[in-house]
């Protein structure tokens, strides 16, 4: 014992080589940079001459991307509005239609046909590059697209209607595209959800004469929490990075605006924007989504911790009335 | 009684039928934007204007010599760019799955101090997407003098903390510290166990991480977008974005054989891997 002991000490080093590319490379390439880009952002950088110069700046660079200075704009709020409109109206229905085609996937008892086919064919919009998928929309849905004159044939579009210079009409289609990608992925994941759930509860609730709805209710839905709190926070921490489809969707070509009226625009374009003109700025950006982020993780730790432990004291609070009992 | 069980079947049946309706419904939903692609590159441009047409033409060909025409002013042509694409992506994966495997390893079969912290901090760095440190990633790389080459694109794929996760997932559930216990006495070194024993072990692991790190970088245009400025060493999606601008805008049909070429390549790579693709993306969702 003693000597097996001994010889796993002598193989830990290993553990430290093995580790270590991974480390210097995290340390080097992210962990770095992200400290730097949180030093930037007190940093103020101007041309004079043809030569960069650098200032401290404080939290100016804050105020500015808030609008609290005087002839700066607030694009900062008005940006991480349209960001989290835009996904926001992507994952209700994401989430929506994946709780469904999970649940019915699943059913043992109306067993649907294909369903192998059904997820392959599901998660197949969520393999291609978004820039293609997002111009290939753009040229749909375009004034001059055939799904726009289709739909003013058909009378469901007035004549002069253009998606591209209406907020809803640009906000609407990313969701949209953003749904038709990630729909399919949700769907799976829930579908791994659903058959983790014990067998044996439903069957339990079979012999009780659950209808389905009230085994939907009462046992999938509750047991499925965790996975969907899961998928809400990974989407919502992918949406706020959100960049590919509106950057290629609906934009001029003089530069990264999502049109109409800027409502397209989100925080990553205007990372985008600022990266070569405005490191400041740009860093200062970053950080506000850094600290989104984190507060978005965090609250996922702490429902789930929560949750965890509410469910600890209560089952104690019942040992000990039943404890009391006896 | 035989009544009430078949009005019972006979709504088991309308259910099922309903359902499958529903499911189909969604399914077509998936793919038509992938059909009305196909058929509008076989189109010409007055044609595609006209409206939607499930029916194919027979301009595919034109579109696509148009394409090559139009592409020869450009200081980056489609060929190009795929194979810009692959030689990043490639090495890129191979990086992200060999050294994640190796660190997991590290962390799962080894004892050392600060085994439980390294752990913790891959969890923990998990969800940080790399765009927030951008700034001063792009900074630091002007500073290296790596603005405009591929390095910056590949080499930080060492440190994909995401799939350090599943390999370890993985090799918790089936790597048994005894097998690298018997391949010591019989005298392998450990990297050699690493690269000879476990490696061909984890193949089923390796090989849908590989996957979806493949995937993921051939798709990406934000940081490729910061780091790249000559024209020549432009990406896939970053050619797709030359493909929106004013030059193409008008002929329609090049656009969507342009299109239709970009995503023929992982079109592909996802039918002929879609059985591990589906179930890796299910074990994501369990484990994770």
């Amino acid at each position: 014992m003693n000597k097996k002991k001994k010889k796993k000490i002598s193989y830990g080093r290993y553990g430290y080589f093995f580790i270590a590319p991974f480390f210097i490379t995290y340390l080097v390439f992210q962990l770095w940079p992200l400290i730097n880009t949180f030093y930037y952002s007190t940093l103020t950088y101007y041309k004079r001459n043809g030569r960069e110069f650098v200032d401290f700046a404080g939290i100016k660079n804050f105020l500015n991307i808030l609008g609290m200075t005087a002839g700066e704009r607030g694009y900062v709020l008005s940006y991480l509005k349209n960001t989290l409109i835009m996904w926001g109206f992507n994952f209700v229905p994401q989430i929506l239609v994946s709780l469904l085609l999970a649940v019915w996937l699943t059913d043992e008892k109306v067993k649907v046909k294909g369903t192998g086919a059904m997820k392959v064919i599901v998660y197949l919009p969520s393999v291609i590059t978004a820039a293609s998928v997002s111009v290939l929309f753009k040229s749909l849905f375009s004034q001059y697209g055939p799904i726009t004159q289709t739909l003013k044939d058909w009378g469901i579009l007035s004549s002069n209607f253009d998606f591209m210079s209406s907020v809803a009409g640009s906000r609407g289609l990313i969701s949209g595209i953003l749904w038709w990608m990630w729909f399919g992925n949700t769907t799976l994941l829930l579908i791994s959800g659903v058959l983790g759930i014990d067998p044996g509860l439903f069957e339990a609730a079979d012999i009780d004469g659950a209808t389905g709805w009230k085994k939907f209710r009462y046992i999938t839905l509750p047991l499925l929490k965790p996975i969907m709190l899961y998928t809400l926070v990974t989407s919502a921490i992918g949406g706020l990075q959100m960049y590919d489809i509106p950057a290629l969707f609906n934009v001029p070509e003089t530069g990264l605006v999502g049109l109409p009226d800027d409502k397209t625009t989100t925080m990553a374009m205007y990372i985008m924007r600022l990266y070569n003109s405005d490191v400041g700025k740009a860093a200062a950006v970053s950080v506000v989504l850094f600290v989104i982020t984190l507060i978005v993780s965090l609250i996922l730790f702490a429902t789930m911790g929560d949750s965890e432990d509410r469910r600890m004291k209560r089952e104690q609070r019942q040992r000990r009335k039943a404890g009391g009992r006896l | 009684m035989s009544k009430a069980k078949d009005s019972y079947s006979k709504s088991l049946l309308h259910q099922r039928i309903f359902r499958m309706v529903i499911c189909i419904f969604f399914c077509l939903i998936a793919l038509l934007p992938f059909v009305l692609l196909v058929m509008n590159a076989t189109r010409d441009s007055e044609s595609i204007k006209a409206g939607v047409s499930l029916i194919p033409s027979t301009h595919l060909i034109e579109n696509w010599k148009n394409l090559m025409i139009k592409q020869n002013g450009m200081q980056i042509t489609l060929q190009k760019a795929i194979l810009n694409s692959a030689t990043i992506t490639i090495p890129g994966t191979f990086l992200a799955v060999y050294f994640s495997a190796l660190t997991a390893y590290g962390i799962h079969v080894y004892d050392f101090k600060f085994k439980k912290f390294a752990w913790a901090f891959i969890m923990a760095v998990m969800m940080v997407p790399s765009q927030i440190s951008i700034i001063g990633f792009y900074r630091f790389m002007l500073d290296l003098k790596l603005i405009d080459t591929y390095i910056p694109l590949i080499i930080p794929t060492i440190a994909a903390p995401t799939v350090v996760f599943f390999m370890k997932q993985y090799m918790e559930s089936t790597l048994s510290l005894e097998m690298i216990e018997a391949a010591r006495i019989d005298g392998s070194k450990e990297w050699h166990t690493f690269n000879r024993i476990i490696l061909p072990i984890m193949k089923p692991a390796v090989a849908t991480q590989a996957i979806f790190q493949f995937i993921a970088q051939w798709n990406n245009l934000f940081t490729p977008t910061i780091l790249l400025t000559t024209d020549s060493k432009k990406t896939l999606p970053m050619f797709v974005q030359l493909l929106s601008s004013n030059q193409f805008r008008t002929d329609y049909g090049v656009v969507y054989v342009g299109l239709f070429v970009t995503i023929i390549p992982l079109v592909v790579v996802y039918l002929v891997l879609s059985k591990y693709i589906v179930a890796g993306v299910a074990l994501g969702g369990v484990k994770g």
